[in-house]
């Protein structure tokens, strides 16, 4: 299916859940959060979590700044 | 006002043992925010740093205890973060919205901190544009009340209005953050007699942030009577960040000290130190 992840469109396989999109950015434990649609996504719902066509997944993290 | 200029050790590299200050200064004269208490009154940011290196080298050098952080998506194949560099110096991360224009992204990016960082500390900036990087403060005003609504600690980066920052706090916000001047600008405090207007009518700190250039305006803030400064430009984008990051701590220490020590007042004519001459 199609998802939109960081903002640019990829394919993944059914069952991918948001935890599988964060790994597949980053292996870092700490820093960072996952929205989907542009809800929050809890870290400790982030493997029950699936992703469906045209979701758009973000994942982010701190960066310098500010 | 005219500026004091304060003799230094001329070719004196190092200030004094860090440790003993900060356990001398962090007892008896805390900064406190949202009942959280700090020792150091110096916050710094992490934008402009040469890398990550030194930006470590001059957190450390500054003392600071908390620090702010933008949230960006992540660049794949990154791991590790500046978040990794605040966790094992014991600095507390202040996630910042950087970046928003509206009241809307400013929540959602601040909902994203709270869940990234696991702090519900967010330090909220909504800018007007990209050039001034000013606070557009009506959409400020709108996140700040709905960040406070959902539980968050609000440090809102504002102007130096002291109308605006009496709504902030009327609002709910833990602090009122009146910049300087513009962010990254180095003009130093472009209007002091407002920023006083703000520290008179306060019942939150008021932290200086955006527009520090060098440590004598550091050192000016704490002594127009400011809780805080916020600085990161100043420090690392200066051609030394790690001995500008000391720089700032020794002058945010000396500036709070020289206020509470109450100074002489300003006179127009000179008053005699010494007692007057005996003539016959």
């Amino acid at each position: 299916m199609e998802v939109t992840v960081n903002g640019e469109r990829r394919t993944v396989g059914p069952g991918t859940t948001v935890g599988d999109v964060v790994r597949g950015l980053t292996r870092a434990e700490g820093g960072v959060a996952a929205a989907l649609n542009d809800e929050v996504v809890p870290r400790a719902t982030w493997d029950a979590t699936p992703v469906a066509e045209n979701d758009r997944v973000d994942v982010l993290t701190a960066v310098q700044g500010g | 006002m005219t500026t004091a200029r304060t003799a230094t050790a001329q070719g004196a590299p190092e200030a004094a043992a860090p440790d003993a200050r900060t356990a001398a200064n962090g007892s008896a004269d805390p900064l406190v925010i949202a009942g959280r208490r700090f020792g150091s009154r110096l916050i710094t940011g992490t934008g402009g740093a040469p890398s990550m290196h030194v930006l470590e080298e001059a957190l450390a050098a500054s003392g600071t205890e908390l620090t702010t952080v933008a949230m960006r998506r992540v660049a794949p194949g990154s791991d590790g973060s500046v978040w990794d560099v605040l966790d094992r110096n014991g600095i507390a991360p202040l996630p910042n919205t950087a970046g928003c224009f509206t009241a809307a992204d400013a929540v959602r990016t601040a909902r994203l901190g709270r869940e990234a960082l696991g702090t519900d500390w967010v330090k909220l900036e909504v800018v007007a544009d990209e050039r001034t990087l000013l606070p557009d403060p009506v959409e400020l005003l709108d996140a700040a009340e709905r960040l406070v609504d959902e539980g968050f600690t609000v440090l809102p980066y504002t102007n130096d209005d002291p109308v605006l920052a009496r709504r902030l706090e009327q609002v709910g916000c833990a602090a009122v953050m009146p910049l300087a001047a513009p962010i990254g600008s180095g003009l130093g405090i472009r209007n002091p007699h407002n920023l006083e207007l703000i520290v008179e009518q306060a019942g939150v700190p008021v932290i200086v942030d955006a527009g520090i250039g060098t440590a004598s305006e550091a050192a000016q803030a704490m002594e127009l009577g400011c809780d805080a400064v916020l600085l990161a430009s100043a420090v690392t984008r200066a051609q030394d960040p790690v001995l500008m990051a000391r720089a700032m701590r020794d002058a945010v220490a000396a500036g709070r000290a020289a206020r509470l020590a109450g100074r002489i007042p300003v006179r127009r004519h000179a008053h005699a130190s010494s007692p007057p001459a005996d003539h016959p």
